[in-house]
């Protein structure tokens, strides 16, 4: 913290001047490349020495150069130990000089080697940086400033704060900015009576920072009062976070019955509508996570600026590639074995062997890496401490589409009426000229598909690799089951259930514990309900 | 019905020639074991490992071999399957009459196939980090024991570069690894003046791909006020999902750094590792590390593996260093008799790829450099840290009550993996 | 039908005669082979066989055990690795107690994966297992109060079909996450392994082995006769229709939940000794065994073999596992291939099993005519109409 300080005073007077006089830096022009020459040294004590000098330097051009240290592109040149700020482009990095900013050529990966930094000076550039930002013009790095202020809790930045608060227009980050003062106020001042308003204005603030603040505040102080006050305050802020702990906690299980019900739907269809015990099921959604690795492989290779948008490609592709093994698949062996259902499990057991083993061969057994867009990654951090990861909501989100496409598709499409015409009574449908073989290659084919697209989601969060499907086998069975075999509304419903009360048993039991916990569960929920949550009724169940 | 006999016959006849066709006879070449698994759930790391060794094995048949003959590799595969390895280990030493095992990855494997090698007088390298706790006479351990890795990663992250942590998460796969270091690590933290009510113990099954509650319970943990840690002993596949969490819920390594000690290059290739810059991981070798024999093993394994993009990891290295003992070993003694070489191992020195010397120990643990990194965003790791010299692997951990009484030396006065007092004390010293 | 002497009527199925006859005879001849036979000799067996075909044996009463039930009484349980594991596990508490002193710790009570966790004392479940009798005990009656319990439930509510088969997987997996934690005392993911001997004989001694092969043989045998008579007995009867029509079954006054009960207790029963003489052999039990994947495999074993026989399960258990070992050893990187392949093929061609099959030309046949009513469906109207399950 001592360093920390110090090197604020310094920053703050930086950026006083910077703002204030920036005719002034011109004189500065050589003084500034020589200290940023500084920051080329090994020993990390001397980088962070190196960093307060060049803020002390109060030169705009710091910052850049700081945010390149930060990002992981300051460079220095081996053969003449030059600093520099670079940019990759394929195979070499471009160079420019920090102290002009243009651009001096490039060099290789061997010539040129990074500064490295650690947590520490991570830490100290960021509320350095935060300083400097207070007063930019992108709003964005305004609100980040202000979080990295509140961060770093320095004193030295309350006037700088002060003054960007009144020029600030932007609600967010004036509430940011407002949260930083509180906390610097709290911990700074002397002045009792404005601790004990900032504990007040921090009081409004939901979130798990302030709570630290205030835990650190309370062990720290002797002062009765600040105590009282403090406490009162932090105890309204956890009973307030633990409500929204109990909505996140809503959210992480229904996302977790997201996913449960994505790894299932495809299941529901060939075997919940079908009867074939499809154990290659997983494997179906593990094909569907490598199209979505190889469609990412050409954009990355050919189109790196649509990076964004290669799930959407991905997922018409893993359709029909899945889709089209699951025709195979029918044609070639579950053909032969309709009204052997126990047969189709030994069959599709093998196959699912033999899948994985194939991608196994040609990919070799190592995880793929699949990016997150840039929609997906992150997440909406609400001022009450609650976190809603965005891949989290589009696969909620995902997972409720695919639901009520099937369910469109089902109810509204004539191939949906041929599929419950021949899953209700084959013989009936041929009859009615009906091609059953066809509808049950096309059936198993939309089921293979749905499990195709579910491995696109799926591999956004969990590894790509040939043991995908094997992970999720399981409980997708448990799922369906528990639905209640050819029912989706029971695939939806128990998706749902299962992942909520899993959520909820796992901060209690641990989560193992509450795994087996919710297995236990199902064993018992069966006994009283032998046809799952949805249980069909009539003749054709008995078969 | 008749035919089926017959056949049955056939097959019968077949099956018995086979499984009695046991050729210990001396060959004319020597024969390596690999016992990585091939299939299942582990082959996602061991397959490497397999890889690697029959990289040096090619590597050696170049130069000439050993001892005038060639080397020939026996890959099998145990398929993940703990039973199979002990199944395999049998097969490899008494039906293939190997010299040494190359193989296993995770305790249970190694646990599996311990009485095996026992019993055959065979002779393993386990090339993986682990929870120490044990010394074989017929195994080599060639991967970091806790005191080189788990006990130095924890000194980085309390001293103030590493963002003097006040308070700890230990999360892990609930398997012996886990719970036996941070059993280690909670004794090390108590003694550091780290009290239990700020250590936080949580363990997860195998695979476990669900990382939303306790990602959103380490925030809470870390919201008392004081500077927070993660130790991370989860294993394998569960990495990529909580990797993936963490990011996305924003938790930054300069706010919660996270020290992991199972994830290396290998699992990072999977993962956009933008966000994750700053994490650390303790491991004894990095791919990113600057030295020539490195830089050699880099080119001459992506050569083998004909894969520009293919990384480098610690087991891989141990795997190296393992095999190059071996073969000095069994030059030295100019036999592969496992007697000989055992004896011949201890001393035993090869430079490692990180610009040291390793050394093989009486306790047939290595002594290694403790490096730690920081994950990078293209994959990589950026050294922070290392220890001035290598390290001594120490077998029997001294935070440990029962494990502290133990010793583990192979010669002289001791001949022991697990005494208290030496076996051969009383004997003449002439 | 005149029902002939029980003894006679096995020995009228020729090729169920063979095979027991073959177990019988090397039941006595392996293990003389392997101890009285020299080294050299090339009569001479080798342990690692004499090992190897040992846990073959228990497979195949294993696979029996999923015969019985399955092939008999139309349950198909998918979580019978979990009664094998029990057992397994009750045999391997009683040689961890045997360890006694001899642990790296020098504990005389605690295993050692209890002194390095720090636990204090035995926990209570673990009293009585140094006693030879009560583990042997314990060996059947905890895979069978298992499922007694499993099926007392099940069967009353009238769980069936896949719905029955979904919950004993679920039960196995709770058993594999239970027994996965460290916390239960069972030694979490390493299980129990360092064994050293079973009443004062040396696990390692080529005697043991030859004894547990023995032992392992005549367990088949024993299965063998048990599963024979009671298929053959009047309940036997009652079994199989109620495999056939359960309704009608119940209809016609007979407590079908009893009878599912009884079946279901002696085949974990059975499942469990196998679990108590394999893992002597292999010489490790832990968790894995209760894993789902496992107990599809034995189902497939008995698939395979020909189920609703009693010797088709033994024989498939042997081809599967002696075909695994094979392809491990010889085809490392593409045995998944000749395994998955092997039971597409077999269900495709072999729908009955080996035991079940006429002839093997037939079903390439069956095969071809279906292919060729599928290129010309039109002239096939009875497509649909196989016959049902």
């Amino acid at each position: 913290m001592t360093i920390l300080s110090k090197f604020s005073w310094l920053a703050l007077f930086a950026v006083l001047v910077a703002f204030t006089a920036p005719v002034q830096n011109v004189a500065h022009a050589d003084e500034f490349s020589k200290i940023v020459q500084t920051l080329n040294t090994k020993s990390k004590k001397k980088l962070g020495k190196a960093i307060d000098a060049v803020v002390a330097t109060g030169d705009e051009r710091a910052v850049p150069v700081l945010e390149a240290l930060l990002e992981g592109k300051l460079f220095y040149r081996k053969t003449d130990n030059q600093v520099f700020i670079t940019e990759k482009s394929g195979k070499v990095y471009l160079l420019t000089d920090p102290s002009t900013g243009k651009e001096i050529g490039e060099a290789t990966r061997k010539e040129a080697k990074k500064i490295g930094i650690n947590n520490r000076l991570r830490g100290q550039l960021k509320g350095a940086l935060g300083g400097m930002t207070l007063m930019s013009p992108d709003a964005e790095k305004r609100l980040k400033a202000a979080n990295d202020v509140f961060k770093a809790g320095d004193p030295a930045m309350l006037k700088i704060l002060k003054k960007a608060l009144l020029r600030e227009e932007d609600g967010t980050v004036k509430e940011r900015m407002n949260r930083a003062l509180a906390a610097i106020e709290l911990e700074h001042a002397k002045d009792l009576q404005i601790r004990l308003l900032a504990v007040q204005k921090l009081g409004e603030y939901t979130d798990p920072e302030v709570a630290a603040l205030l835990n650190k505040i309370i062990a720290g102080t002797k002062d009765e009062q600040l105590i009282a006050s403090a406490t009162e305050t932090l105890s309204d802020v956890e009973s307030s976070l633990a409500s929204w702990a109990i909505v996140g906690n809503l959210f992480q299980g229904v996302s977790l019955g997201s996913v449960l019900l994505l790894a299932a739907v495809g299941l529901a269809i060939t075997f919940g509508v079908m009867g074939v015990i499809n154990m290659a099921h997983g494997e179906m959604v593990m094909l569907g996570a490598y199209t979505t690795f190889m469609v990412q492989e050409v954009f990355r290779n050919y189109f790196p600026g649509a990076f964004d948008w290669s799930l959407l490609v991905a997922l018409p592709a893993a359709f029909l590639v899945t889709g089209l093994v699951g025709i195979a698949i029918e044609r070639g062996i579950i053909r032969w074995l309709y009204g052997r259902p126990l047969e189709t499990l030994l069959a599709t057991w093998g196959l699912s062997l033999v899948l994985q083993q194939i991608i196994r061969s040609f990919f070799g057994p190592t995880n793929q890496e699949v990016g997150n867009p840039s929609w997906m990654s992150g997440a909406i951090e609400t001022s009450t401490g609650l976190v809603l990861t965005y891949n989290r909501i589009w696969i909620i989100l995902f997972s409720l589409a695919v639901i009520a496409l099937l369910a469109v598709i089902a109810r509204r499409t004539m191939f949906g009426l041929q599929m419950r015409a021949v899953t209700q009574n084959r013989a009936m449908a041929n009859s009615m000229g009906i091609r059953s073989g066809w509808v049950d290659a096309l059936t198993f084919a939309l089921g293979s598909g749905i499990a195709g697209i579910a491995g696109v989601a799926l591999s956004q969060i969990d590894n790509v690799s040939p043991n995908l499907g094997q992970s999720y086998i399981i409980d997708s069975f448990m799922v369906v089951v528990f639905g209640g075999v050819g029912n989706l509304w029971g695939t939806l419903v128990g998706a749902f259930s299962l992942g909520i009360a899993n959520k909820f048993m796992e901060p209690y039991a641990g989560a193992v514990l509450g795994k087996i916990l919710v297995l236990v569960g199902i064993i018992l929920f069966i006994q009283k309900r032998p046809r799952g949550l949805f249980a069909l009724k009539g003749r054709a169940v008995e078969a | 019905m008749k035919k089926t006999v017959k056949t049955l016959l056939g097959a019968g006849a077949i099956a018995l020639s086979g499984l009695a066709a046991t050729a210990v006879q001396a060959a004319d070449t020597i024969k390596v074991g690999v016992l990585h698994s091939l299939s299942g759930t582990m082959a996602i790391s061991e397959t490497t490992l397999k890889d690697t060794v029959l990289m040096m094995v090619e590597g050696q048949n170049k130069k000439g071999g050993l001892l005038g003959k060639k080397l020939e590799a026996v890959v099998v595969d145990p398929a993940s399957n703990w039973p199979l390895f002990a199944e395999k280990t049998r097969e490899l030493i008494e039906k293939e009459g190997v010299d040494v095992i190359f193989g296993c990855w995770t305790s249970v494997s190694r646990k599996s196939v311990l009485p095996v090698v026992e019993e055959l007088n065979g002779m393993l390298f386990y090339p993986v980090q682990y929870e120490g706790e044990e010394s074989s006479r017929n195994v080599f351990y060639t991967g970091a024991a806790p005191n080189q890795q788990a006990i130095p990663a924890v000194d980085y992250l309390l001293s103030e570069d590493g963002g003097g942590a006040e308070r700890i998460v230990l999360l892990g796969t609930d398997y012996v690894y886990p719970r036996t270091t941070n059993k280690i690590l909670r004794s090390y933290l108590n003694a550091k003046g780290i009290k239990d009510a700020d250590i936080m113990e949580n363990y997860t099954p195998f695979g476990h791909s669900d990382w939303q509650t306790i990602v959103a319970d380490v925030k809470k943990f870390a919201s008392a006020g004081k500077k927070t840690a993660v130790v991370s002993t989860i294993n394998g596949d569960a990495n990529v999902p909580f990797y993936k969490e963490l990011g996305n819920q924003g938790i930054k390594a300069e706010d919660i750094p996270v020290v992991a000690f199972s994830v290396g290059e290998e699992e990072l290739a999977g993962l956009d590792t933008a966000p994750l810059v700053g994490h650390l991981a303790a491991w004894n070798y990095f791919m990113s590390v600057d030295a020539p024999e490195n830089e050699e093993f880099i080119t001459a394994w992506k050569k083998f593996i004909k894969d520009d993009k293919r990384v480098t990891n610690d087991p891989m290295e141990a795997t190296y260093i393992g095999f190059k003992m071996w073969t000095q070993a069994v030059k030295q003694a100019g036999s592969t008799n496992v007697d000989a070489v055992r004896q011949a191992m201890y001393g035993q020195k090869v430079k490692n790829l990180t610009g040291g010397v390793a050394v093989m120990n009486t306790n047939h643990h290595l002594s290694k450099p403790v490096l730690i990194g920081e994950i990078q965003d293209d994959g990589q790791f950026d050294i922070v840290w290392q220890t001035e010299g290598e390290v001594v692997g120490d077998a029997w951990s001294d935070f440990i009550p029962e494990s502290a009484k133990l010793t583990a030396d192979w010669t002289y006065p001791w001949v022991c993996g697990n005494c208290s007092k030496p076996n051969f004390e009383k004997m003449p010293t002439n | 039908m005149i029902r002939q002497p029980f003894i006679l009527r096995i020995l009228q199925d020729r090729l169920a005669s063979f095979i027991l006859g073959l177990l019988l005879l090397s039941a006595f001849l392996v293990p003389a082979l392997n101890l009285y036979v020299s080294p050299e000799s090339a009569l001479h067996v080798p342990s690692y066989v004499v090992t190897l075909l040992g846990k073959y044996l228990t497979y195949a009463l294993l696979a029996l055990s999923v015969d019985l039930v399955w092939g008999y009484c139309g349950i198909l349980s998918l979580g019978h690795g979990a009664f094998f594991a029990l057992g397994g596990y009750a045999m391997g508490m009683h040689m961890m107690r045997q360890i006694g002193d001899r642990g790296v710790y020098g504990d005389p009570v605690l295993p050692d994966f209890m002194v390095f966790l720090d636990w204090k004392e035995l926990p209570w479940y673990w009293y009585g297992f140094d006693n030879f009798g009560f583990a042997l005990l314990m060996v059947l009656l905890v895979p069978g109060l298992l499922a007694f319990i499993f099926g007392w439930f099940a069967f009353r509510s009238r769980v069936t079909g896949v719905y029955l088969s979904i919950i004993t997987q679920a039960m196995t997996y709770a058993l594999l996450l239970a027994f996965f934690r460290n916390d239960m005392g069972f030694g979490g993911n390493n299980g129990l392994t360092d064994f050293k001997d079973i009443l004062g004989f040396d696990l390692k001694s080529d005697g043991m082995r030859a004894s547990l092969f023995f032992l392992s043989a005549m367990a088949v045998i024993f299965g063998y006769f048990v599963c024979k008579f009671i298929v053959e007995s009047r309940l036997g009867r009652v079994i199989i229709a109620i495999r056939d029509a359960e309704s009608r079954a119940r209809f016609l006054g007979y407590r079908v939940e009893y009878y599912k009960l009884f079946v279901f207790v002696v085949s974990a029963v059975l499942a469990g000794i196998a679990g108590a003489l394999y893992v002597p052999q292999v010489g490790i039990i832990n968790p894995s065994e209760f894993a789902p994947a496992n107990s599809i495999e034995i189902v497939i074993w008995v698939a395979l073999g020909g189920r609703g026989t009693l010797i088709g399960p033994i024989i498939g258990a042997l081809v599967v596992n002696y075909a695994k070992t094979y392809f491990t050893g010889a085809l490392p990187e593409i045995w998944l291939y000749m395994l998955g392949g092997l039971f597409i093929l077999t269900t495709l061609f072999l729908p009955k099993g080996i035991t079940g099959t006429e002839s093997i030309a037939q079903s390439f046949e069956n095969y071809r005519l279906k292919l060729a009513r599928w290129l010309r469906p039109h002239d096939f109207p009875d497509l649909n109409k196989e016959p049902a399950e």
